[in-house]
Parts: C-alpha cells; structure tokens; sequence
C-alpha cells in the first residue's frame, strides 16, 4: 500500500522540505532533495504501472474521510487504475526529467529552493488530481495545479509583463474552474454523491433525467458533462478559453515544458477520459467536445504559423495538439486521446526544453528573427530539436505519427459530420503543424546569423545536466509510439475498466478499418508541410515576406491571434474595469462610506451632540423626565394593559 | 393565643455582625478622631472580609427569618459576595485619596460600610417594608458620601442632587408599595406571590390595574437606583461631582445591590406578571443602551464618560432580564461580576491619574500614556477593550450570555439593537486606547501610584484578561443563584 501512497506524496515532502528549509539548506542540498524526491517518485510510479497496467491489479486506497457533513460524504482516497497509472507514469518521469534539467537552467537565479519547491508540490497537486477517488478531490488537485501555475508563472513577478500573465492565467481558468464546480455541484444534486464509483455506476439510469433550472428542463448529464468540459476547456486552454496559454510563457521555460505543455494541460483531457462513464451517455456533450476540439486545433496552429517568439509558437502548437486530444474523446477514441496526451508529453516537453536550451545559448532571446545560423554551434540542441518536431508533426516511426493518425483515424470512422470535420480539420492543422515546426528549425538554426557579434560569440552548447534529459526525452519521443501502442489497439484491455465506450460509439474499432488514403493522408500532409517550409524559408526567403505583403489582411489576423486578446479587452475587461471604477467611486464610495462608515458615524456624532444637550444640570428637568416616564409607562398600560 | 418566639438570629448573621461592628467603629471615631480614619478604614476591610466570609460558609438552602422579611438563599449569597468584594476594593483604593484630599475624616469608612450593611439588607429583602429599610439605609449613607468633600461645590451640587432625585424615587417606591398593598393584602413577597398566581380576583386571570400601576411605580424606583433610562440623569452629574472613591463605591456596590433587588422583586412576588413587566424591561434596557452608546461620545471627563457608559452597561444587563429565562437572569449576573471588576479596574486607573499632585480627569490627560505609565495604559487599554466588548476579554463573555439568552426568547430586534450600540459604544472605548496609544505624550502621571492601586489594577486586570480561561466558578455561582428565582 505504501508503494501506491509514495509517489503521490513523495514530491509533496520534497516541496515541503524544500519550501520550508530552502535558505537554510542553500541552492544545492534544495536542488538534490526535490530531485531525489521526484527520482523516487518516478521509480515508484513505474513500479506501480507495471503493476496496474502489466498485471492489472487495480487498487483504492482509503486514506481518511475528508468531510462528513449529514449526506454528503467525501473520502480521501487513492484510485489507481490504468488510467491514473498511466497519467502517474508520464507524469512522474517528465516530471523528474525536468527537476534534472531546471538544475542546469535557474542555475544563475537567486530563487532556486522557491522554484524546485513549487515544481514538485505543482508535481503534488498534479498526481492528486489523477489519483483522485471523486469530484472533490480532483477539484482539489484541479484548483492546487492552477495556484501552482499562477505561482510559477509568475516566479519572475519583478517582470510586470508576467505578473499579468500569471493574472490573466489564474482568471482565465477561473471561469473555466466555474463550470467544473458547476458540474460538480449538478452531479452532487442528480446522484447524490459524488463519488467516482457511486455517480459512474449510477450514470446508465439517469439517461432520462432531466435537470430543473430557473423554469427550464434541461437533460442533467448532457448539462454535467458541457460543465465539466468547460472546466476542461479552461485548463487545457482550448478555443474561447485559450488566451492565457501563450502568455504563460512568461514563466521560466522548464515551467512552459511541465506545466503548460506536457501536464496541467492535459488535465483537461484526462477529466474528460475519467468522465467517459458520464460523456458515453450525453451525446450532445460529445459532439461539443469533438467541434471545440477540432476548432482549436485549426484554429490554434493557423496563429502558430506567424508567430516569431519561438516558445510562443510552440505554445499554439500545445494547443492544437490538444485539439486534436480532444476531438479523440469527442469520438468517443478516449484512449487515442490518452495515447496523444502520453507521446505528446514527451516530445513537447523535448521541444519546449529544447527551445530553453536555444534560449539558454542566444543569451535569453526568444525572438526567432534575430536568431539563425547556429545549428552548427549548438548540433545535440539541433538534433534534438528535429526529433521533436518530427514526433509532433506526425512523420512516421516517431511517436506523434502513431498517436495523431489513430486519433485522425477515429475520427474518420466516426461517421458522423462532426466526425468528418474533425478529420478535415485535422489534416488542415497536420499541414500547418508541419509547416511551422520546420518555420521553427529554419528560423532558428539555419540562414545567416542574425543576432549580434557579442551573442553569437557567445553560442554554446548547454551543460550535460541539462542536455541528458533532453537526450532522455529524446528516447521516449521515438519509442514512446511503439511501447504504448497497445493502448489503442485492436480488443486491447490496456484500460481495462477505467475507460468506458459503449458499443455503438466505438469509433476506434472502427480506425483499425478505415480506407487506406485516410490513414496515408496525415504523412503526406506532414511531408508536403516540411517541403513547403523548406521552400518558403530555405530555398526562397523572401517569399514570406512577400506573401505576408499580398495576405496583408490575413498575416495580421493570425499575428494578431485572431485579436482575441483585444475582444476579450474589449467584451470583458474593459467594462469589468468600469463597472469596477463605478461601483468603487459612486457605490463604494458614495453610497455605502457615504450612508454606511461615514454616514453612521457622522450621525453617531450628531446624535451624541443632541443626546448630551439633554443633560442640563437642572435638577427639576431630571425630575421632570422622571415622572415624565412613569407616565408614559403607565399610559401604555393603561391604553394597551 | 399568640405564640412569640425568638427569630433565628444565625441567617442574618452577617448583617448582624456588620451592623455591630459599623457601631462600634463609629464609637471609636468618635473617640479617637480623624487620626483614625486610616485605622477604620482598615477594620472595615477586614469586617467586609468576615461578613464576606460569614456569607460563604453560611447555609446555601433557603432560609427566611424575622417572620419571612428577611431571606438567605444562593442568590443573595451571590450578590452579597459582589458587594462585599466591591466595597472592599473601593476603600481599599481609595485609602490614598481620601488621606490626600482633604476627606481624611472618620466617618467615610463608617458610612460606607452603612451602606454596605444597607445593601446587604437589600438583597436578603423579602417583604416591601424590608426593602424599604434596606433601601434607605443604603441610600441615606449614600447621599452623604456623594457630598462628603464638603468645601467642594461640585461634590455638595452632586450630593443634593442626588438626595432630591433619590427621595423623589423613594417616594415613587413608597406609593407602588402601598397600591400592591392595597390591591394584595400583603406585603411578603411570598404572599403577594400567592395573591398575584391566583389571579389576583380577576375571573380571567388578568392582574388589576392597580397592581401594574404599583409595579410600575416600584420598578422605575428601583431603575432609578440602577440609573437606568429614564430615570438616569442624576448619574452622569453625581458620577462627576462626586469624590474618585466615592463614584467607585457607586459603579461597584451600590447597582449590583439594586439590579438584585430589581431581580428579586420582579421575579418574586411579580413572576407571574412576566408578560406585563418584561415591556417595561425591555423599554428601559434599549433606552439605556442607546443613551449609554451615543451620549458617551460626546464626553470630555472620564468620570462622565463612566457614567454614560454605566448606564449602557445596566441596560445590556437588563437585556438578560427582559429575557425573563434562568439562562436569562445567569446572563445578568454573570455580567454583573464582570462589570464589577471591569469598572473597579476603571477606576484604580482613574485614581492613578495625577499630575503634580493634582487630579485630573479629562481624556486628554491620558494622550501618550502607553510612553509615560506604560502599565497603567496597558490596563485601562485591557479595561476599555472588555467594556467594549472584545473578545477575550471578560465583557464580551458578559454581553454573549445576556444576547444569547434574549435570542433563545426570540428577542430578536433587543439583541440586534444591543449588538449595534455596543458597535457604537466600542468607539469611545476605543478612542480612549487611541488616545492613550496614538496620541503625542503629555507630562506623565505621578508616580508611584501606591501600593493599593497598583494591586487592584493588576488583579482586576488579570482577571478581566483571563476570565475566559476558568469562568466556571463565577458561571456556575450565577447559574445556582439564578435557578433559584425559578422555583
């Protein structure tokens, strides 16, 4: 039992212990003790996998009862099936990888005990929401991981720039966070509990039942599951709810590779494949989630093309790709999501910790147009770089192509509209994926120099501590593919019961079927994307330019982002900000000081002004208000007795 | 044929005693002169103490004597043990004033304790003529000490002010007792009882009118000598005019007396009359408590701010009263002991306050105290916060039993009215600690203080302190002497 318990509170401890003692223990000894913690963790999760996954020996494990109040009961419990298995294996293991690389990259930064702890308790926070036995506790992990972010965002908050981002992040998933405890709260009320195993076995009856609110009737588990997606929307930053991602790459790039691409974005998607009891019987929410999910994904990668800070591109890239994870569970292909979700943790973080080692060698620039020419300065970074974005557009024999075209795939075999658009949508987003990724690698490495004379004297490769995990990643973003591919395979019970998809949906059964030119498509796509970046950045240089001259229009919406930011400024913010001003200056200020503290008090004084003007001194006014109110006492009686 | 027997002296003993020693101590002044006043002070201490004791180790079952004027029981125990404790302690610390003041003669420690052996009389009282008796024993006393700086023309105005006022309340008491005479019969608590829970000759079981009429007038007598409103404007005058120790004396003893009287009255022989009187209550007890709140603020001299707040203090006491419930009347004892300690603090503060030799008494003589008598602030800051309501301090544990009983009644709009004055009343307590604390230093106060004072300060202060630490003594006292109002 303890073996399940150890890597979910291991990094707890390590964060404790680094958070609390860090200047006492000084840089390194905080280094050491938060990576050994997570090193044990992620021992320990492998361990746990192999037992969960490989033998199948699902385990819960009671810790305590958290609250007990009448009805509502709410237990702390570890649930450790395939599907926590699995998110506890990725996580762990990036997890401890990035711990190894943060040592080489916040090396120079005054604060490193504060940032090791905050990486593993967000490490904490992050294995609490996978292990969680009900809604609550999920929300727990759920709110931890987005306290961390904001935290880790904005570590640098001497920057103005990230304290915004780290704002915008928090309130951003603050609505998206609305909805999840809505949903929870809709569960609490249609089955009374709120337990995972209580509310999935219930799930099947209460197809009918329908939701009274403010008059209207609404099916409950379609209005539960578009709740719970919302939230899901907003932690993994999906259209509409996007617009914190790209910022949060204010925050040092270790925490970009961890949080914002390789895990707490992904949560989302895990909440929906944990839910799939709930998802398989609401229909409706399907559908929403395979049309949010593809939009993203097209959406997301049509901005990723024009960007020039390099994370920022791979921060679009993040979400599209978890476009894509989506639209796999809005097929009902939950476990193609997760297959996504797992290689796309490996080599997102590849290629995010890649970028860092760039940003490392150019002396912290992450624009892209003053950088070039420096592959042969920095060949592992380069290498390294390449594996990555093969892996993510989908090339085949890297991880991304199993992952991507089974969740294409699946899509396809849905045979629904949706199911077609998603497709289309996907092929869509695999050409611009491939195109910017190779933009990227072009940009970046190849053509003249375009930084200045001091910084590119001073290109070097990054130190072994922090190119080993890279190289590690590495590994798992080739082979990742091939070991997991049982996850998605024919009749496979890699899930056993965690994952629930009823026999009418099963669209994944369906991919392993598909025409041949829908299972090619993806690879030709990616091919044509990469010879198109070739020509456009390589062979042809000014022809970007040029086409950004003619597409004038176009180029400046997708620079722009599709001005979300400024809408949003414009729809929310903006009158937020004045309904603010109004309500501080008239309401606050005017009304309630006006009539409430300084009114009251003002009265107060008044009164006692009047009050104390009673007391004349005359002993006959005293004798008078005496038997003045002996008689009125006795009149009230007298009238009333 | 009539049957004569001695009464059973042993239940009154205390008084008994107190009333032998206050003669004999009277004799000795006579004797001796002014030269023994400390002396005298001293041996009334010390017979305070015996009485004090004689009560605690007397019976705790109720015992009535003197052909049933005269009661002993759990609740007179309680009040008498207040009365004693804050008699004592305001001569005690007063000793240094009246040496210095020029009131360094024999009788004040005499009259004090009259007064005390009144107030005693007071609270054992079971019958309207011993109540009478009781009463003016206490109150002539009083009006004499009230004017005892003589040369002072505050402390004569203060003085007369009050005889006038009291024998106005005196009269009012005399004309409720004979109207519940005449409409009863009697004059034993335990027999107009009996008359009233019969109906009092009405078919419908509805009291005369002349009963009412009577109550009203005994209860505005005793609201009077509790200086609730509107019977409260001799307090604010006599308070100032009258000597430090003197005002003392009046905040501790003389209203613990009276409010026990008030309670042993209404719920005696007027228990069955709850509905009619607890209006009446809870008139006088918002009125007291708004009146206390604001007038409070517009106060300059420390001693009138007492005063008001005095008077604020009496009706959130009286809250616990209008509740008319054991939980009730628990709540205004218990406030009541706590009170008592609370203002004795106040005024050993109040006492320390000298300057060159002088006394003085605006709040702006305390400005930057917490510099100057850092301990002294420290105090009065601990006393103005409990007065206030703060919790831990003992008074919020005061005001907590009274308001949760009047909420258990359903007393909703007395317990929010209550809740909002003390609000307002916080902030004149609090701007005195402002004062003290925020304010730029003036000279300091004459030190030392003197032992007396100092001591007082600091037992009251502790006790103010940590009272929520082992309140049981003082609850379950209350809780005993309350069941005992409701058979």
């Amino acid at each position: 039992m303890l073996l399940y318990i150890a890597p979910v509170f291991l990094p707890l401890i390590g964060a404790a212990i680094v958070g609390l003692f860090g200047r006492v223990l000084g840089d390194r000894p905080a280094q050491i003790v938060s990576c050994v913690a997570m090193g044990a963790a992620a021992i320990t999760a492998i361990i746990v996998f192999n037992n969960v996954v490989m033998q199948g020996e699902v385990q819960q494990i009671y810790l305590f009862n958290w609250i007990s109040s009448g009805d509502f009961q709410v237990d702390w419990a570890l649930r450790i099936d395939e599907l926590s298995a699995m998110m506890m294996f990725t996580v762990t293991i990036v997890s401890f990888l990035i711990h190894v690389y943060s040592i080489g990259y916040m090396a120079h930064d005054p604060n490193v005990p504060r940032f090791f702890s905050y990486l593993s308790l967000f490490t904490f926070f992050m294995l609490a929401l996978v292990t969680a036995d009900n809604f609550l506790q999920l929300y727990f992990g759920w709110e931890g991981v987005g306290l961390v972010s904001y935290l880790l965002i904005g570590f640098w908050y001497k920057r103005p720039a990230a304290n915004a981002a780290a704002i915008k992040a928090f309130v951003v998933n603050r609505v998206g966070d609305f909805g999840f405890a809505l949903g929870i709260l809709a569960i609490y009320l249609t089955f009374g509990s709120i337990s995972f195993d209580t509310v999935f076995a219930a799930a099947p009856n209460m197809v009918d039942v329908d939701l009274e609110f403010l008059g209207g009737s609404f099916d409950a588990l379609t209005v539960i599951c578009i709740l719970l997606f919302v939230g899901a929307m907003g932690k993994s930053a999906q259209f509409l709810l996007h617009t914190w991602l790209p910022d949060a790459m204010e925050g040092p790039t270790p925490v970009s590779a961890l949080i914002h691409a390789a895990t707490m974005v992904t949560a989302g998607v895990f909440l929906v494949a944990r839910c799939s009891p709930l998802f398989e019987y609401a229909p409706i929410a399907l559908a929403v989630v395979t049309f949010v999910g593809a939009t993203t994904a097209i959406f997301a990668a049509t901005i990723a093309i024009t960007q020039n800070d390099i994370k920022r591109v791979i921060a679009y890239s993040t979400c599209s790709q978890l476009g894509y994870m989506f639209f796999a569970c809005g097929v009902s292909a939950y476990s193609a999501g997760m297959f996504h979700l797992t290689t796309h943790a490996f080599f997102k973080a590849l290629l995010f910790l890649g970028a860092g080692s760039v940003i490392h060698a150019m002396s912290d620039e992450q624009d892209m147009r003053k950088m070039g020419g420096i592959w042969k300065a920095i060949p592992l970074t380069y290498t390294l770089m390449w594996i990555g974005s093969l892996a993510l557009a989908g090339v085949p024999f890297f991880s991304g192509f199993f992952s991507k075209d089974i969740i294409l795939e699946s899509a396809f075999a849905a045979e629904t509209g949706l199911g077609y658009y998603a497709y289309a949508a996907g092929i869509a987003a695999a050409i611009l994926t491939a195109l910017y990724s190779w933009r990227l690698i072009i940009l970046t490495f190849h053509g003249k120099p375009r930084a200045d004379e001091k910084v590119m004297a001073h290109v070097h490769e990054s130190p072994a501590i922090m190119t080993v995990p890279l190289i590690l990643l590495a590994v798992g973003a080739i082979v990742a593919g091939y070991l997991l591919l049982p996850m998605v395979g024919s009749h496979s019970d890699f899930w056993g019961t965690s994952i629930l998809v009823l026999p009418h949906n099963n669209a994944l059964e369906g991919a392993h079927h598909v025409a041949f030119w829908v299972k090619a498509l993806p690879t030709i796509v990616a091919v044509i994307g990469i010879l198109a970046a070739y020509y456009l950045y390589m062979t042809k240089p000014q022809l970007p330019a040029m086409l950004a001259e003619r597409l004038r229009p176009l180029y400046l919406f997708s620079l722009n982002k599709w001005y979300f930011d400024e809408l949003y400024d414009w729809m929310f913010v903006r009158p937020a900000k004045y309904l603010g001003h109004g309500l501080w200056k008239q309401g606050d200020g005017g009304v309630i000081d006006g009539i409430g503290p300084d009114g009251i008090a003002a009265a107060a004084t008044a009164i006692a002004r009047r009050v104390v003007k009673l007391q004349s001194g005359y002993l006959y006014h005293y004798a008078f208000l005496m038997l003045a109110g002996v008689a009125v006492i006795i009149t009230w009686y007298l009238i009333l007795g | 044929m009539i049957e004569f027997s001695a009464p059973d002296y042993l239940t009154a003993l205390p008084e008994m005693f107190l009333a032998t020693v206050s003669l004999v101590l009277l004799m000795v002044g006579v004797f001796v002169g002014n030269r023994s006043t400390k002396l005298l002070t001293w041996l009334s201490v010390v017979a305070m103490g015996a009485a004090f004791i004689m009560v605690l180790v007397g019976s705790h079952a109720p015992s009535t004597t003197f052909f049933g004027m005269f009661v002993s029981d759990s609740f007179s125990i309680f009040m008498k043990c207040l009365v004693l404790i804050g008699a004592a302690v305001t001569l005690i610390m007063g000793m240094g004033y009246v040496k210095r003041e020029s009131m360094n003669r024999f009788e004040f420690p005499v009259l004090i304790l009259i007064a005390t052996l009144g107030m005693l009389l007071m609270i054992s009282a079971n019958d309207l003529i011993a109540l009478y008796v009781g009463l003016e024993l206490q109150s002539l006393s009083l009006y004499i000490v009230a004017a005892f700086r003589r040369e002072s023309i505050r402390s004569s105005e203060a003085g007369l002010k009050y005889f006038v006022l009291g024998a106005l309340s005196s009269g009012m008491l005399l004309y409720g007792c004979s109207m519940i005479y005449g409409f009863t019969g009697f004059t034993g608590f335990h027999e107009i009882a009996a008359v009233i829970g019969h109906g009092g000759g009405d078919a419908h079981g509805v009291a005369p009118i002349g009963i009412l009429i009577g109550l009203v007038f005994i209860a505005a007598a005793l609201a009077f000598k509790v200086s609730a409103v509107p019977f409260h404007m001799w307090t604010p005058d006599v308070y100032e005019g009258a000597p430090t120790p003197v005002t003392a004396f009046f905040a501790a003893a003389p209203k613990i007396a009276a409010m026990a009287l008030f309670l042993r009255v209404l719920l005696g022989p007027f228990h069955e009359l709850v509905e009619q009187w607890q209006q009446i209550i809870i008139f006088i007890s918002i009125a007291s408590m708004v009146l206390g709140a604001f007038a409070a603020i517009g106060q300059r001299n420390i001693k009138r701010l007492i005063a008001y707040s005095s008077i604020g203090h009496i009706g959130y006491a009286m809250v616990g009263l209008s509740a008319g419930t054991p939980d009730g009347v628990r709540g205004v004892l218990v406030y009541l002991a706590i009170y008592m300690v609370m203002s004795l603090g106040t005024f050993a503060c109040i006492l320390a306050m000298r300057r060159r030799g002088q006394m003085v008494e605006r709040i702006e003589d305390l400005a930057g105290l917490s510099k100057t008598n850092p301990m002294i602030a420290l105090a009065l800051a601990v006393f103005m916060f409990s007065m206030a309501g703060i919790p831990p301090m003992a008074g919020f544990f005061g005001k907590l039993y009274v308001f949760l009983a009047a909420i258990e009644e359903g007393l909703y709009a007395l317990a929010v009215i209550g809740v909002l004055t003390s609000a307002v009343g916080a902030f004149y307590y609090i701007r005195i600690v402002k004062v003290m604390y925020f304010d730029k230093p003036t000279e300091g106060f004459d030190k030392p203080m003197g032992a007396e004072i100092s001591s007082v300060l600091a037992v009251t202060g502790f006790v103010t302190l940590f009272f929520f630490v082992y309140p049981t003594p003082v609850i379950e006292g209350a809780q005993a002497a309350a069941a005992l109002l409701f058979p």
